[in-house]
């Protein structure tokens, strides 16, 4: 009996200690913590990973072409269109057709509950247009007409005719854009100039002054002259788009109602139920190839967004370039300078705490300072004439320089704090066994400490460049304009043109998607810029990565 | 109440002066009195290169470096040795002036560099430093080519001239028993050479300017015994073409290659005499007991 009660209890004592040795164990091992930091790192990655493959995947397949449905209802009616999506409503499964066809259905999306579809096919010449104005267009072809002739008729002979005609009209179309843009650009902005130049000499010696005189001589040379020409590029223009006058494309939509669609005015028709995977794939890349190198259509909407990127990369490139030196130097002094003491803490401080005001605020300092006291002294000292003669300022509004300057400003505490960082790297024997080669501070600085810390800098340069192409807020008040083709660089003196306003990925996704009469028809395009925007960065930052990789195998080896 | 083991501690005041294997002389020291060097007649009667004199440091308020005075004489391999934190190393860095670089140093006293006041205020220290070469203790070959890192001081001079720069490059090497090793990579990363490559090529670069004194901080105290021994030979070799001071710790090393040892103890110079003196038949028995590895 008491032997038994002694092992009772010697068991229970020796579970107890089981125990807290099993405890222990768990907290030597840290499994736990493994668990905890391996979730932690798991979560943020499927959220990452989540996020990018929502975007690839919408953003990639907008231009797929999608097999058009033709949707017969219970009472007869008939719509022609590309499902979007299905879902199961109160009342039963639904689904979404795009149906298009604005200026006769007035909707470019309509909802059919499963129950009101008594057929639903695929016919064989339904035919998707995207047009120049008025969206998508989708019916059956009927007729090719060249003014009452008519070219072809019946579905067959019309697309074969279409496909035959298209390319030659699109050209003509093209060819007359670029004369109005470009060589009628060009002639206007010679009057312009010479114009201002009429004004500057008033400005400069009164318009009593022979100075004046001649420039107003000048003036009436170029006048004449430019006539003549505008005269014969207007002709050109005319003479193109009258050839192009007259054809058109009938369709027949489901509903019935016959439409003529311009030929020029079609960029590209595709009928996604004939086409195989490959005939796909053509219409595919030809979008994609409109959408990087064209400008916008109907409000950024349609078309490309070939400005944007241009404006995004050349900006986040500018930014760069400002940001860099400035930083570097900036941290330079900080740490190899500056005495340690409280004001330089407190100036450390400070620029930690730039790094968290909000992007809003530079965007404002950015208007305020840049455009309205730096350029508005620009354009009183150099663009007076332009001022006075347009009350149009050139340096002293928003543009691609004063943009890139706040973002650089913007993103200086990051070059500034990573560049420290990288400098309090640099091992002290390096600098020591510089000074002991007799090499002065400068030197010291310049050809040790600066080529080893180069790559911890292109770090805190990547960083902002991440940053800064990802911003809206403070562009918006700085030089972003919801549509600006002419491009900063061009063939007009001087060439460069920094003060011009431009477009930015960033910002489009904001406009196409919030700000467009018809966000639900432009949020495919969302989705194609986000991915885009996505995309570029990633390949700036992965250019810079390389270089830094570089840099790495050059000044910082692994020692031993 | 525990009883005292045989490997409890004695502190240095409770032991009785005869008894304690570190003697008078280093019990004065602890206690903070003034102590006469022992210095040999030989190391006077040589012409010295650097005379230190009556140097005094402080770190702030505590004093690291007590009155030295001793000349380092010309062309001879001089060693410091002594305990951790005796002053040796910044006893070297002294003399070409490194610890300006930390704050709060004071000094008082002076050295000369062949009769040129080292801590006169008018002598420029850039140029003072171009006068010597300095090697640390742990490598610290610059991120640059082989090449570059050993005409570095001819560079930051202005030396452009390719055959100046190629000459003093193959020179300073072969100089540093490291020419044949990397004669066909001179324009390669100096951070891929080995530990004991690196500090031969830190020698290299220490004497590519024809220093007038050679300062070696431990050089081989970060490296394995076969690099170790391969600088040890270098040392032999640079002896009676420069005035090397070289710091160190290994009893062995300062016996093998030195000409002249001087020891040192709580920033106090204490012996300083000819190599074979100071390891065979030393004036004190402190030092014969710190030689021969009693205490320290």
């Amino acid at each position: 009996m008491s032997s038994d009660a002694m092992t009772a209890s010697e068991g229970s004592k020796g579970g107890r200690r089981r125990l807290r040795s099993a405890y222990t164990n768990v907290a030597a091992q840290g499994e736990p913590w493994v668990w905890l930091t391996g979730g932690a790192l798991a979560t943020a990655l499927a959220m990452i990973t989540g996020l990018l493959c929502f975007i690839v995947v919408r953003g990639a397949s907008t231009f797929w072409p999608q097999p058009l449905e033709l949707v017969e209802l219970v009472d007869g009616r008939k719509t022609l269109g590309e499902i979007s999506s299905r879902e199961q409503a109160a009342q039963g499964p639904r689904r979404l057709v795009r149906s298009e066809n604005f200026e006769l259905t007035g909707s470019h999306y309509e909802w059919f509950d499963d129950a009101q579809i008594a057929v639903s096919s695929r016919p064989e010449w339904a035919t998707a247009v995207e047009r120049l104005e008025g969206g998508r267009f989708h019916g059956f072809p009927s007729r090719l007409m060249h003014g009452d002739e008519v070219v072809a008729e019946g579905p067959g002979k019309t697309w074969q005719a279409f496909e035959r005609l298209h390319a030659a009209a699109r050209r003509r179309w093209r060819e007359a854009l670029r004369i109005d843009r470009h060589d009628r650009g060009d002639l206007q902005r010679q009057l312009r100039a010479a114009r201002l130049a009429v004004v500057q000499a008033d400005l400069r010696s009164g318009d009593d002054s022979p100075d004046y005189a001649a420039a107003r001589a000048a003036e009436q040379a170029v006048t004449t002259r430019v006539a003549g020409r505008l005269e014969a590029v207007d002709q050109e223009a005319a003479r193109l788009r009258q050839e192009n006058a007259g054809w058109g494309l009938e369709f027949e939509t489901a509903s019935g109602d016959k439409q003529t669609l311009p030929l020029d005015g079609i960029v590209h028709a595709w009928q996604p139920n004939r086409l195989s995977w490959w005939g796909k794939l053509g219409i595919y890349l030809a979008r994609w190839q409109e959408f990087l190198a064209d400008d916008p259509r109907e409000a950024n909407s349609a078309g490309g967004v070939f400005p944007a990127i241009w404006g995004t990369v050349a900006m986040t490139l500018i930014m760069a370039i400002l940001v860099a030196p400035f930083g570097v130097l900036a941290a330079l002094y900080l740490r190899e300078y500056a005495g340690r003491g409280p004001v330089t803490t407190a100036i450390r401080i400070a620029i930690n705490n730039l790094a968290g005001v909000p992007s809003i605020v530079y965007g404002a300092f950015g208007l305020g300072f840049f455009c309205y006291v730096i350029g508005a002294g620009i354009d009183d000292l150099f663009f007076k004439a332009s001022l006075v003669a347009d009350g149009q300022p050139t340096f002293g509004t928003g543009g691609l320089l004063w943009a890139s300057l706040t973002l650089a400003l913007l993103t200086l505490p990051v070059v500034i704090v990573a560049t420290e960082e990288a400098l309090a790297a640099v091992p002290n024997s390096m600098r020591e066994g510089s000074y002991a080669c007799g090499a002065g501070k400068w030197q010291t600085i310049r050809r040790i400490v600066l080529p080893r810390a180069l790559p911890g800098i292109m770090t805190g340069l990547i960083l902002a460049m991440a940053r800064g192409a990802g911003e809206v807020a403070p562009l918006m008040l700085v030089g972003v304009k919801k549509l600006a083709v002419d491009l900063p660089i061009d063939g007009t003196f001087p060439f460069i043109h920094p003060e011009r306003e431009f477009m930015h990925l960033a910002y489009l996704i904001y406009d196409v998607g919030f700000q467009s009469p018809n966000s639900q028809a432009a949020q495919p395009m969302v989705f194609t810029i986000t991915f885009l925007l996505v995309t570029i960065i990633a390949l700036l930052n992965l250019a810079a990565i390389w270089l830094r990789s570089r840099l790495k195998r050059r000044f910082v080896a692994q020692q031993f | 109440m525990q009883a005292p083991t045989k490997h409890e501690i004695v502190p240095h005041s409770a032991a009785r002066p005869d008894e304690s294997p570190i003697g008078d002389r280093l019990l004065a020291v602890a206690a903070g009195r003034e102590v006469p060097a022992e210095v040999h007649d030989q190391v006077l009667a040589e012409r010295p290169v650097l005379e230190i004199d009556r140097f005094n440091l402080w770190y702030g308020a505590k004093q690291a470096l007590h009155s030295i005075t001793m000349p380092i004489p010309h062309n001879k391999v001089t060693a410091l040795v002594g305990p951790s934190g005796c002053g040796k190393s910044t006893l070297l860095r002294s003399v070409n002036r490194l610890n300006d670089l930390v704050q709060s140093v004071r000094i008082t006293g002076d050295m000369r560099l062949n009769g040129d006041s080292i801590y006169d205020p008018r002598m420029d220290v850039i140029e003072l430093r171009k006068r010597m070469g300095m090697v640390f203790q742990k490598p610290n070959p610059f991120p640059m080519s082989i090449y570059e890192n050993v005409v570095y001081s001819l560079r930051i001079d202005g030396e452009n001239s390719r055959g100046v720069l190629d000459e003093v490059c193959e020179l300073s090497l072969r100089g540093a028993a490291l020419w044949d090793e990397v004669k066909d990579r001179l324009h390669d990363s100096a951070l891929g050479l080995s530990g004991g490559q690196q500090q031969r090529l830190c020698i290299a670069r220490a004497i590519a300017a024809e220093p007038e004194v050679l300062l070696l901080d431990e050089p081989c105290s970060a490296l394995d015994p076969i690099a170790t021994g391969k600088v040890e030979d270098l040392i032999q070799e640079l002896r009676g073409r420069y005035s090397v001071l070289i710091v160190t710790h290994n009893m062995q090393q300062a016996s093998r290659s030195s000409d002249y040892t001087a020891f040192m103890y709580l920033g106090r110079l204490i012996e300083y005499g000819p190599t074979t003196e100071i390891f065979t038949k030393p004036i004190l028995r402190e030092t014969e007991a710190y030689v021969t590895g009693r205490f320290g």
